[in-house]
């Protein structure tokens, strides 16, 4: 592997880890907050859904993002009202909403555009495009830095500059804002919030519904940044590899973006490389392809270290007599 | 209710006999949970500057009735007056801004948050943290300078002790500029001289001119602690007097509604030979932790040995390694033959069979199965009694029959074996387990915290069983938190902490204030000064 082959393959990796790195961010609000969420896969296949079938409508890729968003909200209103209100399991809540947007996307697509459950193919303004960032190419020439200025940092859609972004601005909300220690309070003593004087439904729902915008921008890169339509089941798994990144990055933000690069760049070689020879062995392309998948069993598993989830997770509140 | 009246004007209360209008006004508020009356047309007045009592057996509506005034429920019907004005409490957030603080008998702390954080948290100043840490930083090192609330702000709350914990909720109250302060059962999870410290710190509160409401079913500490108390029975007030015109005999039969004998009635005990021999008893837990650090002790026939202690200290692994719930390493004789601790015939079954019989702790979780009715639970432990069996099928109406014997012989009411665990009061359901084990007369008999959420009614019983237990020539080892069983029902006191016999005394020849320096770690024979230093860092965890 030469040096060359290192920039198109982490650029690859900083594009495959986007969705995930925004539907990871999307689960540490939700779960922060003490609503466990398996749900992601499904509010962004419903997401990706309908930002592809809006864009294919009506041609642009902006209203396409907006009706996404909409989509993952009404998702997570849905997984909100079983949890909070109702009180209700969150984790059949949540594969509930898995099935329902795996059924849903197909039976609508199918219904709308009579192609197999796909979208038509997004092109133009219907699909976001790159943004070169200023003095891309004034800057190419420069030796080491502006190739990869250039070729790595450059050059990418705006959702993955959100995405990027988000990190940041996700720590600072969390660790620095009167919002975040709520936020962090509700998900380890909800009784604690509730006789502080602040209401634990609101906090919650406020969480979710970030949750619900995160994995909306997340379904709506993977149909119109990453690809160029929607295909069934196109999420493939990723909203339980953000769930296994969250719990490998322990629930913190800055640890978040490194586990999702870390999927995104298991999930690039498996697509550049569909053999690999490392030290005369020839590991197959399924191989390669199975990596992410096999590192999130392993992480689930908890073989990386010992990850403490948020204490009050997964149990709805009620208050004591 | 509305804050206002009908005329549009801000009512005002009128003025009482003297001077200021009651810092708290309760007018006729009535509050039912279905079918349940939790408290029915109740009125009090707590005049400001003062400690005012609150007491009643469990279920009295104690704190439902501070729920109301915390805005946790809403009242059916009544008025609350705050200072003179009426006003209504529809969520905690309104109980704040009135004034009013409420310190839980479970704290409501996050765990892994900073002493600092916990206080700021709900009470915060702007978006922003930065500002409103330090702000708290501030004021929180001049409350604890002027009212002994000594904590580190740092500090996270799972690395500070159960005292300290309890100091947090009361910064946290008075960083809300609360003038009212409402504790409920504060002492529960106190040594005796943390509890001291507590009381100092409500003093100092007391002569700043806060109102403090103390809820708690410890007639010593109404007595020592309060200026006017309030007894409450089945919902309802039945008096409210000025704590030095009362007695603590008084208290209690308003309490219950007749006279209650509240010091146990026993003759001295006459120990036999040595029933169980404990050497050595190690304990260690699946994280690693030690929990019994070497215990050795005896207990004999025709006595009591009363295990005293905060909560947490190894009592709890003592019970169940010698009742066959956990393996154990260590030396223990019943009777002079050794019992297995780890092996096959280290159950329940198996100790039953050698004449050791146990009351958990836990009467809710261990001692029955809630959702089983009472023969059914009275069944467990002799279900292959020959008495009990024809062939291969349970002689139900056998066990039916003995266990409305059993109820009757131990008072539980209603005495009615159909009716599942869960529909009795804590004082009947104990009765029930205590009828199941005593009945079956053990040699040596395990009793953990005999009447916890047990009413002074059901306690005298429950007592009485126990002594006769002895009198019949029975070795008993007691656990107990509540100081006052101990000291009342024990021939002699032993002292754990952190998984160690601290001392042993006769129960005649010592006092509270011994046993209290025991209890936090200090050993008896050193420094019997001041006490106000103790560590609070005992309990290796906190009870549940």
């Amino acid at each position: 592997m030469d040096v060359a082959a290192i920039l198109p393959l982490l650029d690859s990796t900083l594009r495959l880890a986007t969705p995930l790195l925004l539907a990871c961010l999307a689960g540490l609000f939700s779960e922060r907050s003490g609503i466990f969420d398996i749900g992601l896969e499904g509010k962004m296949l419903i997401s990706a859904f309908f930002s592809a079938a809006t864009a294919a409508i009506t041609g642009s890729v902006w209203l396409g993002l907006m009706a996404g968003v909409a989509g993952a909200l009404a998702f997570s209103l849905i997984h909100g009202l079983a949890s909070i209100t109702f009180r209700g399991n969150q984790l059949i809540s949540g594969v509930a909403i898995n099935f329902l947007a795996s059924g849903l996307t197909v039976l609508i697509a199918q219904d709308w555009f009579s192609s197999g459950g796909r979208t038509p193919a997004l092109a133009g303004p219907a699909r976001f495009s790159a943004i070169d960032l200023p003095f891309a190419d004034a800057l190419r020439d420069v030796p080491v830095l502006g190739p990869i200025y250039h070729d790595l940092v450059s050059g990418h859609t705006i959702l993955v500059y959100v995405a990027l972004l988000a990190v940041p601005v996700t720590w600072y909300v969390l660790f620095r804002t009167r919002y975040g220690l709520r936020l962090r309070a509700v998900g380890e003593n909800p009784a604690a919030v509730d006789t502080a004087g602040i209401s634990v439904t609101g906090l919650r729902y406020s969480a979710v519904l970030i949750c619900g915008l995160l994995t909306g921008l997340a379904g709506a890169y993977l149909a119109t940044g990453l690809n160029a339509g929607f295909g069934r089941e196109m999420t493939a798994g990723r909203g339980y590899i953000a769930l296994a990144a969250l719990i490998f990055a322990k629930w913190r933000p800055w640890y978040a973006l490194m586990a999702t690069l870390l999927f995104g760049l298991l999930e690039a070689v498996a697509i550049r490389y569909q053999t690999v020879d490392l030290l005369g062995v020839t590991i197959p392309g399924p191989f390669m392809q199975a990596l992410p998948y096999i590192l999130t069993v392993v992480i689930l598993a908890g073989f990386v270290g010992r990850a403490i989830p948020p204490r009050a997770g997964g149990a709805p509140y009620v208050k004591e007599r | 209710m509305t804050g206002t009246s009908r005329t549009g004007r801000p009512e005002v209360a009128p003025s009482p006999e003297a001077g200021a209008p009651p810092a708290i006004e309760l007018r006729g508020i009535s509050k039912a949970f279905g079918k349940v009356q939790a408290n029915k047309n109740i009125s009090i007045r707590v005049m400001p500057g003062t400690i005012h009592g609150i007491i009643g057996e469990n279920g009295a509506g104690k704190s439902t009735l501070m729920s109301i005034l915390y805005g946790f429920y809403r009242a059916d019907a009544g008025e609350i007056w705050i200072d003179g004005t009426r006003t209504d409490i529809p969520d905690s957030q309104a109980a704040i801004r009135a004034g009013i603080g409420m310190v839980f008998q479970h704290f409501k702390l996050v765990e892994n948050f900073t002493v600092l954080e916990n206080v700021v948290l709900g009470a915060e100043d702007g978006m922003l943290l930065r500002p409103s840490l330090a702000k708290a930083r501030r004021i929180l090192k001049q409350l604890s300078e002027e009212y002994e609330l000594n904590v580190d702000p740092d500090a996270k709350i799972e690395d500070i002790g159960v005292g300290a914990q309890q100091r947090v909720e009361i910064l946290k109250a008075l960083y809300r500029n609360a003038r009212i302060l409402i504790l409920d059962e504060p002492t529960g999870v106190l040594t005796p001289s943390e509890a001291d410290h507590l009381f100092r710190i409500l003093d100092g509160l007391r002569r700043e001119g806060k109102t403090i409401i103390l809820i708690t079913h410890k007639l010593r500490e109404i007595m020592e602690a309060t200026d006017t108390v309030s007894v409450m029975r089945r919902g309802e007030m039945t008096a409210t007097v000025k704590t030095s015109e009362t007695s603590p005999e008084q208290l209690a039969e308003l309490m219950v509604g007749r006279k209650v004998l509240l010091r146990v009635e026993k003759s001295p005990a006459r120990p036999g030979p040595v029933v169980l021999e404990v050497r050595d008893l190690r304990v260690t837990d699946e994280k690693g932790v030690e929990r019994l650090k070497g215990v050795s002790l005896d207990v004999r026939a025709g006595e009591i040995l009363g295990i005293a202690g905060v909560a947490g200290n190894g009592q709890s692994e003592l019970l169940d390694v010698l009742g066959g719930i956990m393996p154990a390493t260590g030396t223990v004789r019943m009777n002079g033959e050794e019992i297995d601790l780890t092996g096959r015939r280290s159950d329940g079954q198996t100790r039953r069979a050698q004449g050791i019989c146990h009351v958990p702790e836990d009467r809710q979780r261990r001692g029955l199965i809630m959702q089983f009715t009472a023969w059914e639970n009275v069944a467990f432990g002799y279900q292959r009694d020959p008495g009990y069996n024809r062939g291969p099928l349970m002689d139900n109406d056998a066990l039916r029959r003995d266990t409305e014997g059993k109820m009757q012989r131990f008072d539980v009411r209603p005495a009615n074996c159909w009716l599942e665990a869960r529909s009795f009061s804590g004082g009947n359901q104990q009765k029930i387990v205590l009828a199941r084990e005593i009945e079956r007369n053990p040699d040596l008999l395990l009793v953990g915290q005999p009447t916890r959420g047990v009413d002074i009614g059901a306690i005298e019983f429950i007592h009485q069983q126990i002594v006769n237990l002895r009198d019949a020539g029975k070795a008993i080892l007691l656990v107990s938190v509540e100081l006052d069983e101990i000291l009342g029902l024990s021939d002699r006191v032993a002292v754990m902490f952190d998984g160690r016999i601290m001392g042993e005394r006769d129960a005649s020849a010592t006092d509270e204030r011994e046993l209290g320096l025991l209890m936090a770690g200090m050993s008896g024979e050193g420094s019997p000064g001041p006490v106000d230093g103790a560590p609070g860092r005992g309990p290796l965890e906190q009870p549940a």
